[in-house]
């Protein structure tokens, strides 16, 4: 497998270390309840298609990625810097 | 037998090799196939299960039968194709799976039981008693069943890796892969063509044909040639793309060194990585046997190896040769081997209305029904219009059709779709992302065809890459229609072989569908059809067709089994080349390392660094002698220990307060400039992720510590906290473990030492605890920390690394004269158990702060990452295990690392375990051992007693709870 | 009071020669990580520009020459090799003159040796000249820059030099062995 990289360009798949789904951008406030922290930290759904997913080009140049890729096809269809992606959320 | 003027061998330079210990004459390009018939011989192997003599079926590497161990001892490779393998002077291989001889092979016995050996009888037989199976049945069987033996020993053979990239990857040299090669390759496209054979060319070498005018070698060798001189273009033989993976990516195996005597440093084999922009398959096709009555003694072959042993090797692999055919094709092998002056004894063509010319015996609408021979074929009996007759041949050519070799187009889980015209199955297109399929590898037969295939699927990528390409007029070529009607199975009594590598028959697969295993995939593991290293490269459609036919289905409904990589055997050496030894991990050296090894200190891996375990001195037996020794230097003189390892991550920016007061519990935006404070960190979830100090040098500069174990995590985590959830933060890191060389310096004279080494003496007024700054260290500008990970007034002194190893030697020496010396990681370890002090023993990704007792540690004036977590119920409170200190009260006086702790009338079983102990040691400071561990409500027991079992070691303790902290629980050594 | 005496990372390692290709140390007299605080790479480059002649570099390039390098090495991040740098308004310095080893890599066919370590495209047409990459060397973390037709700087922890030292030259010798086939 291979994921580009906005910075470095396409590597091989050695170079970067998993995280799972982007939904850990989105850090609930401290007093958002149980129920959202417990969605946040432990929650996740095993989608057969489409995720949204954080990447750490940890063999690079450090930074986290959001990579959007089909789990079926295995096509890898976007990355963007996480720091893109979380500024888009804001 | 060899044939004059025929085939590519280089006549010029004769080989001896040894098969089975018999020296062979052969020339330089035969293979050991080729070279064993040229002699004459015919038996090569036996067959899996009824140890059945086997000759070679094939030409190529999809070869069943004919597997052969090479080399001795330790660099013996079982299971190597002779189709595959080229000889050289010396090369000496064996063959396998007989005993006591190939000749004469004692469980050949094993095919006169065959009536018992059918589908399932492992399943069927072997069920009970159920402990019969491990002790009697798997070793009868595993001795009885199967392939050639490893050595046991490790492979010393050299292997290699590399990584390969370009635009265009051309998978086969044949005539589709030639021509598209030359299409690009002209275009001045980046081209990587790969070919599994020493000599590119592929069928075009096999057979009698002109391409443009000159005989097929000849063009072949004309384009190579061309290609040759491209830079942009680079041909690899010997090399077989064995996976096609996402995004471009394939695996190739180059048997680089396997066809040479002397390796030179050659690695045998080398496993290529290759990333194409585009890729072309155009792997041919493979022929398939028909199955009858004992198709399958030595002797009888694909008609396309027979007419390739002559046309390629010069060998006529019998002198009475028959042909038996369902197709037009394979009447080149009568005609070509009859021009070479062989006689052919017999064409048989399953077809009534076939075109049979050719001035020897024909028979259309007949089949083989049986054959002769103990170890090689004598007779053929041929079924014609309700005659048999039994005709002498020692070489039968058969030929069923020719399957197009998809593999790849599959290996991402594509399935093949059945095509009519030429009974076989066919790409699907877009299988696999940025890979085409040319030629006879998508059912394009004619060489004709093949070429024309090969230059427009060219154009194709090449239109998509964005390079003009000028049309290549198609060569002169044949163009032969292919004709076939299928035929799989010739009905009739006796064993009529689909797979002969797993020795699969018709009826094993007609059982199968009988007892309703009628799925082509578990028909498939119910016979073992199409397993071990052919993976069925012959035999799979034959056998498929045979279920269809006893299941009422189409092909096209009983569909194929799954097409994993590797397309053919890649041995483990080459996958993991380069892995061994320092190749496996790096490996991570002090500035201290060559010091320590001349104080003769034992190293121990801490992650991939190497730290001394202790520093043995003369008359000192054991590691706890000179442990205990080392303890009493520090807790009475001063010891030195090199502690770069540490992770140690500058920090700086507007935002660097806010950063630390985010990712640690407590405070650090409070911390002075010039001072260092202790910090916890947590994961979201709510359990300590690490511990360590950091120092505040300037207004917004920081250096943070981590454990050595978690500095990649660490540094993993503030950049997620950085990047994913305060983008906008002005914060700048940097790992700076590395640059530093830095030495902890501990015990009572700790402070002279440290003054000994510095240019500017320090005292405990301008230097206190917890106090750090820029200092100079024997003129060089170092940093020095007040912190104590041994409870004793203590220092860390950091020089740029290139100074590490002159430091830790004066510190050293200097240290001697004060009565201390360098202690090592066993020392440091009972050192931070007295203090109770933790490390990842204890913060083992299980616990909270509360169960350290540090709850108060996480600061309620401000988020972090994990507080909201840590307070969830469960995480606090009577329920947890909390951090307790232990030590032996009762006869045994010995406590283990890793036991279990029950109360005292308990039994010590599981469910009655009240917690666990994590770090033990001898303390000679207090005369006995000590450890810390975690107990159920332990804060609340401290005097209580309880059982300490170690079940492996056989431990059972009675100790007494206490507080962590054993030595100097008010810390005045250490502000001293 | 004793001096202290330096050791290079690759002390006792380097220069080796196999085949065609040589690996050597490369001693410059500071390598610092610059860092441009939020919205100062613009004032970073240009300051770095007036002081040094070279600019802060892009993504996955390198400015200057031999003898002062900016060398692009993480978002927000180049290392300067080379000469010791004044402070510089808008960006955190950070020292790690001694964190590193360099080595050059030289000669005929050094990409076959570089194609046997490191997964990337260093194809001449891809992988130019001044051209950067993070990446890895075998299981190490690795900068490599492309200076010259046959020439690359690798840099690596300096706790791994020998390590690094080790599966180079035993590239070199495969890659030898093969040529010489």
């Amino acid at each position: 497998m291979r994921i580009t990289c906005p910075h470095c360009g396409e590597r091989d798949l050695r170079e970067f270390t998993y995280r799972g789904v982007a939904l850990a951008l989105d850090r609930p406030a401290p007093d958002a309840g149980a129920a959202a922290w417990d969605d946040y930290v432990h929650l996740r759904d095993n989608p057969a298609g489409m995720t949204r997913d954080l990447w750490y080009h940890s063999g690079g140049c450090g930074a986290w990625l959001v990579v959007t890729r089909d789990t079926i096809s295995h096509d890898v269809i976007s990355s963007e810097l996480a720091s893109t992606a979380r500024r888009a959320t804001k | 037998m060899r044939v004059d003027g025929k085939g590519l061998i280089d006549r010029d330079i004769p080989v001896e090799f040894s098969f089975d210990g018999q020296k062979y004459a052969g020339f330089q390009g035969d293979t050991v196939a080729s070279a064993l018939l040229a002699n004459g011989v015919r038996l090569m192997g036996r067959s899996f299960k009824y140890h059945r003599p086997r000759g070679v079926l094939s030409a190529g590497s999809e070869e069943p039968n004919a597997l052969i161990t090479v080399g001795r001892g330790a660099a013996q490779t079982p299971n190597v194709r002779a189709t595959v393998q080229e000889i050289y002077g010396g090369l000496s291989v064996r063959s396998q799976n007989s005993w006591p001889s190939l000749q004469r092979d004692v469980l050949a016995v094993n095919d006169l039981m065959s009536p018992f050996f059918s589908a399932g009888f492992y399943y069927k037989t072997f069920m009970w008693p159920r402990s019969f199976w491990e002790k009697l049945y798997e070793p009868v069987i595993r001795r009885a069943a199967g392939l050639g033996a490893l050595s046991g020993e490790h492979d010393t053979a050299s292997y290699d890796k590399a990584y390969g990239f370009c635009d265009l990857l051309i998978i086969g040299a044949g005539p589709a892969g030639l021509m598209a090669a030359l299409s690009a390759g002209r275009a001045g496209a980046d081209v990587l063509l790969v070919d599994e054979n020493a000599l590119p060319g592929g069928r075009l070498l096999g057979e009698d044909e002109t391409v443009a005018g000159v005989s097929g070698p000849v063009w072949a060798a004309q384009v190579v040639a061309e290609l040759g001189e491209m830079p942009n273009v680079r041909i690899m033989t010997r090399t077989t793309v064995t996976g096609a993976y996402d995004q471009g990516t394939y695996g190739a195996l180059e048997r680089s060194g396997l066809h040479m005597a002397d390796g030179a440093g050659v690695p045998v084999e080398t496993f290529w990585r290759i990333v194409a922009k585009r890729a072309l398959l155009c792997a041919g096709a493979l022929e398939r046997p028909i199955a009858f009555a004992n198709n399958d003694r030595p002797g009888i072959m694909t008609a396309g190896a027979v007419r390739t042993y002559l046309n390629r090797w010069g060998v006529a692999p019998g002198r009475n040769v028959s042909v038996f055919c369902n197709n037009d094709d394979a009447h080149r092998t009568a005609r070509d081997m009859q021009a070479a002056g062989v006689n052919i004894c017999a064409l048989i063509d399953s077809r009534a209305d076939a075109n049979v010319q050719g001035d020897f015996p024909t028979f259309t609408g007949a089949s083989v029904t049986d054959t002769k021979g103990r170890l090689g074929l004598s007779d053929i009996c041929v079924s014609s219009q309700g005659k048999t007759q039994w005709i002498k041949a020692d070489c039968l050519a058969i030929s069923g059709g020719w399957n197009p070799s998809l593999h790849l187009t599959c290996h991402t889980g594509a399935r093949p779709i059945w095509n009519d015209t030429i009974a076989a199955f066919v790409p699907v297109p877009g299988a696999v992302p940025g890979l085409d399929v040319a030629g006879a590898a998508a059912g394009v037969f004619s060489t004709k065809g093949a070429l024309k295939s090969g230059a427009y699927r060219a154009k194709l990528m090449l239109d998509d890459l964005g390079i003009k390409a000028k049309p290549n007029p198609t060569p002169k070529s044949d163009d032969t229609p292919y004709g076939l009607t299928p035929l799989w199975a010739v009905p009739g009594k006796g064993r009529a072989w689909l797979d002969f590598q797993n020795d699969v028959t018709v009826k094993d697969v007609e059982l199968a569908a009988r007892e309703n295993y009628a799925s082509v995939e578990h028909m498939k593991r119910y016979t073992t059809q199409g397993m071990a290293t052919d993976q069925g490269k012959s035999s799979n459609v034959g056998a498929l067709a045979v279920l269809a036919d006893a299941t009422g289905r189409s092909i096209s409904q009983t569909g194929t089994t799954t097409f994993r990589p590797p397309y053919s055997p890649v041995s483990i050496g080459a996958m993991g080349a380069g892995a061994l030894g320092k190749g496996f991990a790096p490996e991570r050296f002090t500035t201290s390392h060559m010091a320590t090894l001349e104080d003769g200190a034992p190293m121990i891996e801490a992650g991939l660094w190497y730290r001394p375990s202790f520093f043995p001195k003369q008359g000192e037996k054991t590691w706890r002698q000179s442990c205990d020794r080392e303890i009493n230097m520090v807790r009475s003189a001063v010891g030195v220990c090199d502690v770069s390892t540490l992770g140690k991550i500058d920090i700086q920016g507007k935002d660097a307060a806010k950063l630390l007061d985010f990712v640690y519990t407590n405070m650090f935006s409070s911390l002075k400039i010039g001072r260092v404070r202790y910090g916890l960190m947590l994961r979201e979830d709510g359990f300590v992720m690490d511990d360590g100090t950091c120092a505040r040098l300037g207004d917004t500069h920081f250096v943070m510590t981590t454990t050595t174990a978690a500095a990649g995590e660490v540094m993993k985590h503030l950049e997620f906290a950085t990047q994913c959830l305060h983008p906008d933060w002005d914060v700048q890191m940097n790992s700076a473990t590395e640059h530093w060389a830095q030495f902890a310096v501990a015990g009572p004279k700790a402070r002279d030492l440290v003054n000994a080494v510095l240019d500017t003496p320090i005292d405990n007024e301008t230097f206190p605890f917890m106090a750090c700054g820029l200092v100079g260290v024997s003129g060089v500008a170092g940093r020095l920390f007040r912190i104590s990970f041994s409870g004793e007034h203590a220092y860390e002194i950091a020089v740029p690394a290139r100074y590490g190893d002159s430091l830790f030697r004066l510190l050293c020496a200097q240290a001697g004269a004060l009565g201390g010396g360098p202690y090592g990681m066993e020392a440091l370890n009972v050192l931070r158990i007295e203090k109770g002090f933790i490390t990842h023993a204890e913060i083992d990704g299980r616990v909270t702060a509360f169960d350290i007792g540090m709850g108060r540690m996480v600061s309620a004036k401000k988020d972090c990452i994990g507080k909201t977590m840590a307070a969830r119920p469960g995480l606090v409170g009577d329920g947890r295990e909390q951090l307790v200190g232990l030590r032996p009260v009762g006869t045994v006086k010995q406590l283990s690392a890793g036991a279990f702790l029950f109360e005292k009338g308990a039994s010590a079983s599981r469910e009655n375990a009240q917690g666990h102990t994590t770090s033990v040691g001898f303390s000679p400071t207090l005369g006995h051992f000590i450890g810390l561990g975690f107990l159920k409500n332990g804060r609340a027991r401290h005097g209580e007693r309880i059982r300490m079992v170690d079940h492996l070691r056989d431990l059972d303790v009675i100790c007494e709870v206490g507080d962590p902290v054993v030595y100097d629980p008010t810390g005045g050594r250490t502000r001293g | 009071m004793a001096d202290l005496i330096a050791k290079t990372p690759c002390e006792g390692l380097l220069p080796l020669s196999v085949g065609t290709c040589t690996l050597s140390e490369v001693l410059p007299d500071a390598i610092t990580s610059v860092s441009p605080q939020s919205g100062k790479t613009r004032a970073v480059s240009d300051a770095l520009k007036k002081a040094r002649g070279l600019g802060f570099p892009s993504p996955n390039r390198a400015t200057g020459r031999e003898g002062a390098r900016c060398i692009w090495f993480a978002p927000d991040q180049a290392m300067l090799v080379g000469p010791i740098p004044d402070p510089i308004k808008g960006a955190s310095l950070c020292d790690q003159s001694d964190g590193w080893a360099i080595m050059r890599l030289k000669g005929a066919g050094c990409v076959d040796v570089l194609a046997r370590l490191i997964p990337v495209d260093l194809r001449a047409s891809v992988f130019k000249r001044g051209h950067t990459a993070r990446t890895m060397l075998n299981h190490m973390p690795l900068s490599i820059t492309r200076t010259g037709a046959n020439s690359f700087d690798l840099m690596v922890f300096r706790s791994m030099a020998r390590t690094a030292v080790h599966e180079i030259s035993g590239a070199m010798k495969l890659a030898a062995a093969r040529k010489a086939q």
